[in-house]
C-alpha cells in the first residue's frame, strides 16, 4: 500500500515536471527571435544605413583626421582621449612588430627604424566600428547608448550614468570616459554634421581620400563602390560584432 | 455558492495593488516620454545628438561660395581633391564673419612635411615625398611652391641650380 502511494506520487511529480519543462523550453524557443533586441537592422529602409571604409594603402599618416575630430567635437586635448586615432605599424625584418600612436598621430609620425631594418610599414586609422551588433549598446544598464536607425552608435549624454560598462565592452577600445562630464564619449560619425548634410570632419580633411563613408543600402554610394573595388576586411570578425568599418589591405598584425 | 476568501489574502491583495500602482506611477514619471520610439532608448536623444553644438568645420561647399577662384587654381593641379579646411583648419567662424584672422594660413616646412616628409610607412604612390633635411633646408616650401598649385613654381625664389 505504501509503495503504491509512492509510485503514484512519483509518476505525478515526473509528469508535471516534464510538462513544466516542456512548456518553458517551448515558450523560450517560440520567443527566441524577440529575446535579442540588439543587432538587427531597422525595418525602415528609407533611412540610410551608414558604413565606413578606410583604405590603408592610401593613408599617409598625416594625422589630420585625428586632429579635426578633436577640434570638431571638442574632445579633451590630453593625449589619451581620442574618438579616432592613427596607429603606425612597423614590421621589422626579425619579425617583431612595433606599434605606436604618439598623441593619436595628431603631431604626425616619424620614421622609427632605419630603412634596412624594416620589412614593411603602414598606418592604420582606428575609430568606432559602428557595429551592427554592438556589444557596447547591449551592456548599458540605463539604455543610454544605442544604435540609431541610421546605424550610428550614439550615447545619450543626459541619461548616461558613467558606469563605464560600455567602455569595457568595446573590443576596439573606441570609447572613453569624458573627464569633465563623467559620461561615456565616443565617435558619433559627426551625427550633428550628417544631419546638416555635411561630411564627418575626419572625412572632410583626409587629403588622400583614404576615408570614405556612405549608405550601405544605396548601390551608388561611395562605401558600396569601396566594397566592390577592394577586398575589404573588418577588425575581429570572430566576435560577431558585425562592424560596419571596412578596411582595405588590412594586415594580420592589426588587432 | 459563496467562495470564502481568507481576510489575510484580501489584505495582501490590497497591499499588492498599492505596490503595483506606486511602481507604475514611479515608472511613468521616470521613463522619458520618447523612450522606445525607435528602440530601447530615448528617441529624443537622436535630436540631441543632431543638435549638438560644436560645429567648427564649415565644409567645402561653404568655402566655394566666396573663393571659386582659388578652387579654379586648385583644380589645375595635384591638390585638387584636397578640401580647403584640410590645411586651413576649421573655418566655420571665418565663413560666418568673413574675418581673415579667423582662419589659419600655415606656412611652416613642418606643416607641409606632415604629409610630404619621407616615412617608410607612407607609400610613394599615395603622396609625393621629399627629404626635408636635404630639400632646400631653411627655406619655406611656399616660397617656391604655390600651395594651391604645387607644381607652378615661383621662378624668382627658386634656388640656384633649381631642385
Amino acid at each position: 500500500m505504501d509503495t503504491e502511494r509512492t509510485k503514484s506520487s512519483r509518476r505525478r511529480f515526473l509528469k508535471s515536471a516534464a510538462t513544466l519543462a516542456g512548456v518553458t523550453i517551448g515558450y523560450r524557443w517560440l520567443n527566441s527571435a524577440q529575446l535579442v533586441v540588439a543587432g538587427e537592422e531597422p525595418e525602415d529602409k528609407s533611412l540610410p544605413w551608414y558604413g565606413i571604409g578606410i583604405d590603408i594603402s592610401k593613408c599617409i599618416g598625416c594625422g589630420n583626421c585625428a586632429k579635426a575630430c578633436k577640434l570638431e567635437n571638442d574632445v579633451p586635448k590630453e593625449p589619451f582621449f581620442f574618438r579616432i586615432w592613427v596607429e603606425q605599424y612597423t614590421v621589422k625584418n626579425d619579425g617583431t612588430v612595433d606599434i605606436v600612436s604618439p598623441n593619436g598621430g595628431i603631431d604626425g609620425f616619424e620614421q622609427r627604424f632605419p630603412d634596412e631594418e624594416i620589412f614593411k610599414s603602414y598606418f592604420v586609422p582606428k575609430m568606432c566600428n559602428h557595429c551592427a551588433n554592438a556589444p557596447c549598446t547591449q551592456v548599458c544598464p540605463v539604455g543610454a547608448t544605442f544604435t540609431s536607425p541610421e546605424g550610428v552608435v550614439l550615447v545619450d549624454s543626459k541619461y548616461c550614468i558613467g558606469c563605464r560598462y560600455c567602455i569595457e565592452a568595446c573590443p576596439y577600445g573606441a570609447r572613453f570616459l569624458d573627464p569633465v562630464k563623467k559620461i561615456a564619449n565616443k565617435c558619433t560619425l559627426c551625427y550633428h554634421r550628417l544631419s546638416k548634410g555635411l561630411d564627418p570632419a575626419c572625412m572632410e580633411v583626409c587629403p588622400t581620400g583614404a576615408r570614405v563613408y556612405g549608405n550601405l543600402r544605396d548601390e551608388d554610394s561611395k562605401i558600396v563602390a569601396f566594397q566592390k573595388e577592394h577586398i575589404t576586411q573588418v577588425l575581429r570578425p570572430n566576435l560577431n560584432t558585425r562592424p560596419k568599418l571596412y578596411y582595405n589591405e588590412l594586415s594580420s598584425e592589426v588587432k | 455558492m459563496k467562495i470564502y476568501i481568507p481576510p489575510q489574502l484580501k489584505r495582501l491583495a490590497i497591499a499588492f495593488a498599492i505596490f503595483i500602482a506606486i511602481f507604475l506611477l514611479i515608472r511613468h514619471l521616470l521613463v522619458p516620454k520618447s523612450f522606445g520610439e525607435y528602440g530601447w532608448y530615448r528617441g529624443d536623444a537622436l535630436i540631441d545628438a543632431a543638435g549638438l553644438p560644436g560645429l567648427h568645420y564649415a565644409g567645402q561647399a561653404a568655402c566655394l561660395d566666396c573663393h571659386p577662384d582659388i578652387d579654379y587654381l586648385k583644380q589645375q593641379d595635384v591638390h585638387s581633391e584636397i578640401t580647403c579646411e584640410t590645411c586651413h583648419g576649421p573655418g566655420l567662424q571665418h565663413t560666418e564673419k568673413g574675418d581673415t584672422s579667423l582662419i589659419t594660413k600655415p606656412s611652416s616646412r613642418e606643416f607641409c612635411g606632415s604629409c610630404h616628409s619621407m616615412i617608410t610607412g607612407r607609400r610613394k604612390e599615395a603622396v609625393f615625398q621629399v627629404d626635408l633635411k636635404e630639400h632646400n633646408p631653411g627655406k619655406k616650401c611656399i616660397d617656391c611652391h604655390n600651395p594651391h598649385q604645387p607644381w607652378t613654381l615661383n621662378e624668382q625664389n627658386l634656388p640656384e641650380g633649381g631642385s
